[in-house]
């Protein structure tokens, strides 16, 4: 029987063939390894996001595997002497446990929390580059109210996630939340009863919470992202205007390999920092704050940061009751406002943004190219505003620490935050939208006379004059006629390729640079015939 | 580079592309598949025109040894996990260097990867730039008209214009079985929020005996009664009703702040207790209202000796303990209730439960 070579070299194919045979893949695969990205720093923020959540499914199963969601009274025999002989609840002491008695529990713990943080953080900041780029329009509203949901199931993992241990902190949030339910008029004692099973804090909670922690919001959030990254590949990145970009293209890379490989170094870099902060930074020392008691709080109780402008809002929330005198007089307690109107006006305006702002620009095209914030003044103007109104909440929910440290008294900043909280958002539109129209004219003012080369120029008459570097041939005034774009003007002379390339090495250079730079005394005041585009000299 | 009209007249003058001709190149058959997916490479530029310089050769060591350190790194995690003393042990000692230790390993091996990668496939991949077609242009009016009656003929051949008692019997069929999935949710999850009047009692609801009612003592955490030697003029305590489980968070709506006033600071207490109609709520000098703040609920215990303000600090509302413990500033909207006390035997003991509701606000609070 003659034996057939085995060729080592034809496998791939071969095994390849067999599975196109059986699936088809062929030329999907090839226009998935294809397809084509716009590549931008503020483009990989919603990566870190993603990447958060990857790790805080990692360690978030890790958890589970030691962690007793119950409530259980237990006298804790652990470790950590200081708590030794405490009684408390078995929630309690299993987070203790991951802390102290399980070998690596505590990084794992503390990776978990600063994962979550920075999902939030990431989640944030992205949807702020969405909002100011005008990302979210047409044909990506969907997207956007996706991602605002996001926002808020975050939300709701976190504060179920930090509830879970039933320490001091937690347990203080836990009634607030369940005093925020109970503010909900008409069924709000109706509803607190059947969510804790009984009057507060009941004992089963800590069970449910972490189920819906575990289970139901993680499910949540895995369908919602799924949809979200898959309407981007669908709809197709968006990107920034420039040399050769139009409404109807894509340009930038190939997704492999260097797209890719960027974004699987990216993740690791992500994974990288969280561990860090996880090993180096101490987070959410749960030991220290004690078993929750219902008489026990300590100074300076803050939520995690995302939750902290609800927090600001309750605490400038005048104190104003309204009774109603029907049989026996009902009440709206002043807390219903800042936590239940509040975050409810929070959640529809954002979510029905892109339909308001389509609407009152009649704008039904689609738009695939972003916008500089600049050339959008009203709309920046308007995110300055939510910005700083936020900002005043977030700080509020500080009031108390930043009164302690600056020896401030703690009621004037409480008067500061209420002030602020009308005053400031107004004036930051107004100096964010002149801030816009001055950044636009200087635009144009570079468009019409050219680069400032910092070079002055005395004539024969004695008069000085500052020579500028047109970007195009100029008529006899020096002035260009170049149309504005919305796009980077070049405002340094060294974008213009006034300086030679850097040079490259620690302490020598590593090849001899080609030519030596043009020394600054030499202005290259020629206008180049062959610059036509108006560029930021990159892609 | 090429713009829109360029693709679209390449599109329409494609060569006819052999991938089995041997004088394409590698790169020739990329181009041709992304052509066939409508995006052009227009741009394809190794960053090392000249192979093997210094500078190529200067950053492939550096990704390697980016390389190196991850195993190094890594294996440094490994044994520090398995060797480091890593149990907690009380006070100082090498245990505290465990978890940064194993943060700073862990997180340098995954920051060494992400660098290699990241840098490899900067600075060692060509530049390219391409460019893909979008196809936005949407569906011509024929497809949506062909999709649109493909859909409607669906619901003719059900027949429901001409058969409507299915569509309403099936309508009306459907309704119920929502609900079924609504009931055991609802069902199951649903407390009557007022069962034993649990909302407006706490642990110091006086205990029946038959005939005769026996007050609830005011006690300390550990369980012990508190005399009035126990708090000194100017001082507070937290105490909990002297019942089984009255410290724990089985009543987590008990706990109390008693407050031995000052003789001056007494006499206005008394003053405006006597315009509440709380005039026989004190005994003494001494005070004791419900540490549950009216506003969230959490427990108002920073008590101010000198201007006798207590204060809560999850959103700092202020209660003015010798007016009532009417709030003076913050979110909250009312007043601490007060513990009526009497002293029995030589232990403090509470007169009556609570004459207010305790706790946070809630829309059927009289």
């Amino acid at each position: 029987m003659k034996r057939r070579r085995f060729d080592i070299a034809a496998v791939p194919g071969k095994a390849a063939r067999e599975v196109d045979d059986r699936l088809q893949v062929n030329t999907p695969l090839r226009s998935l390894l294809n397809k084509v990205f716009p590549d931008h720093w503020s483009f990989l923020l919603g990566e870190i996001a993603l990447f958060s959540f990857i790790v805080l499914l990692l360690t978030g199963v890790y958890l589970t595997l030691f962690f007793e969601p119950s409530l259980t009274e237990v006298t804790y025999d652990g470790s950590y002497r200081p708590l030794q002989g405490t009684h408390m609840s078995a929630a309690y002491a299993s987070s203790l446990d991951i802390s102290f008695d399980i070998r690596g529990g505590l990084i794992m713990r503390q990776m978990h929390h600063w994962a979550a943080l920075l999902f939030m953080a990431a989640i944030v900041v992205h949807m702020l580059r969405i909002f100011f780029t005008g990302a979210f329009r047409k044909p990506r509203e969907l997207n956007w109210m996706i991602g605002y949901l996001l926002f808020w199931v975050g939300f709701l993992a976190g504060f179920t996630g930090y509830s879970l241990p039933d320490d001091g902190l937690s347990g203080t949030g836990l009634r607030i939340a369940s005093a925020i339910m109970l503010s909900i008029p008409v069924v709000g004692s109706w509803l607190t009863s059947s969510i804790f099973a009984g009057e507060f804090p009941g004992d089963i909670i800590i069970s449910r919470f972490f189920i819906a922690h575990v289970l139901l919001i993680p499910g949540l959030l895995v369908a919602l992202i799924s949809v979200h990254l898959g309407l981007v590949f669908k709809q197709k990145h968006t990107q920034w205007p420039g040399p050769g970009r139009t409404n109807s293209n894509v340009v930038g890379e190939r997704m492999f390999p260097r797209y890719a490989i960027k974004q699987g170094g990216f993740f690791m870099i992500v994974f990288g920092v969280i561990a860090l902060l996880g090993g180096l930074v101490q987070i959410n020392p749960i030991w220290l704050f004690g078993p929750y008691e219902a008489g026990v709080v300590s100074a300076a109780s803050q939520p995690d940061w995302y939750v902290m402008f609800l927090d600001g809002s309750t605490r400038l929330m005048p104190p104003w009751e309204i009774n109603i005198p029907i049989g026996n007089g009902y009440v709206i307690p002043p807390l219903f406002w800042p936590t239940v109107v509040l975050p409810g006006i929070l959640t529809v305006l954002p979510l029905l943004y892109p339909f308001i702002e389509a609407r009152i620009n009649k704008d039904r095209r689609i738009h695939n190219l972003l916008q500089r914030p600049r050339d959008v003044p009203g709309r920046t103007a308007l995110g300055a505003m939510a910005v700083t109104f936020w900002v005043v909440l977030t700080l509020s929910g500080a009031n108390d620490v930043i009164a302690d440290k600056f020896f401030i008294s703690l009621n004037a900043m409480t008067w500061a935050g209420r002030i602020g909280l009308i005053i400031l958002p107004p004036l930051a539109y107004y100096v964010t939208y002149r801030i816009c129209l001055g950044l636009q004219q200087h635009d144009r003012e570079v468009l019409a006379h050219g680069v400032e080369t910092g070079i002055i120029r005395r004539l024969p008459n004695g008069q000085f004059v500052e020579v500028h570097q047109p970007l195009a041939p100029a008529d006899e005034h020096g002035h260009t006629e170049l149309e504005y774009v919305g796009w980077v003007v070049p405002k340094k002379m060294n974008r213009l390729g006034a300086l030679g390339p850097a040079i490259k090495g620690f302490f020598y250079p590593i090849e001899k640079p080609v030519e030596a730079p043009v020394s600054p005394g030499h202005p290259p005041v020629e206008p180049r015939s062959e610059q036509q585009e108006i560029g930021s000299g990159k892609h | 580079m090429s713009t829109r009209t360029d693709e679209q007249t390449h599109g329409a003058t494609r060569e006819p592309f052999d991938v089995n001709d041997p004088e394409v190149s590698r790169f020739d058959i990329v181009r041709e598949g992304a052509r066939r997916d409508d995006i052009e490479i227009v741009h394809y530029e190794s960053q090392f025109p000249v192979p093997g310089t210094k500078a190529e050769r200067r950053l492939t060591r550096f990704v390697t040894w980016l390389f190196l350190l991850v195993g190094l790194f890594s294996t440094a995690f490994v044994v520090a996990y398995v060797w480091w003393p890593w149990k907690y042990e009380h006070g100082t000692g090498m245990t505290k260097f465990y978890t940064p230790f194993l943060g700073l390993t862990l997180g340098l091996a995954l920051l060494g990867i992400g660098f290699g990668i990241l840098i490899w496939g900067k600075k060692l991949l060509p530049k390219e730039v391409s460019i893909q077609d979008r196809h936005i242009e949407p569906a011509s009016d024929e497809e949506r008209a062909l999709t649109g009656s493909t859909l409607l003929y669906m619901v003719d051949e059900l027949g429901v214009r001409r058969r409507p008692l299915l569509g309403v019997s099936l309508l009306a069929g459907l309704a119920p079985v929502g609900a079924v999935a609504a009931a055991p949710l609802i069902g199951g999850l649903i407390e009557q929020p007022h069962k034993n009047n649990q909302m407006f009692t706490t642990g110091w609801k006086p205990i029946a005996h038959g005939n005769t009612t026996e007050l609830v003592k005011l006690t300390h955490h550990d369980g012990t009664p508190v005399r009035p030697e126990d708090v000194s003029p100017g001082g507070q305590i937290t105490v909990f009703p002297g019942i089984p489980d009255g410290a724990t968070n089985k009543h987590a709506d008990s706990p109390v702040l008693l407050i031995h006033l000052r003789p001056t600071d007494a006499e206005e207490a008394r003053a405006a207790n006597q315009r509440a109609g709380h005039g026989d709520y004190m005994w003494g000098n001494y005070i004791a209202y419900s540490k549950i703040c009216t506003h969230a609920g959490c427990p108002a215990s920073l008590y101010e000796q000198q201007t006798n303000r207590l204060l809560c600090p999850c959103h700092q509302s202020q209660f003015l303990i010798t007016d009532n413990a009417r709030p003076v500033f913050g979110p909250a909207s009312r007043r601490l209730p007060q513990l009526p006390l009497t002293v029995e035997g030589g232990f403090f003991a509470a007169k009556s439960d609570f004459t207010e509701t305790v706790g946070p606000d809630f829309w059927e609070r009289p």
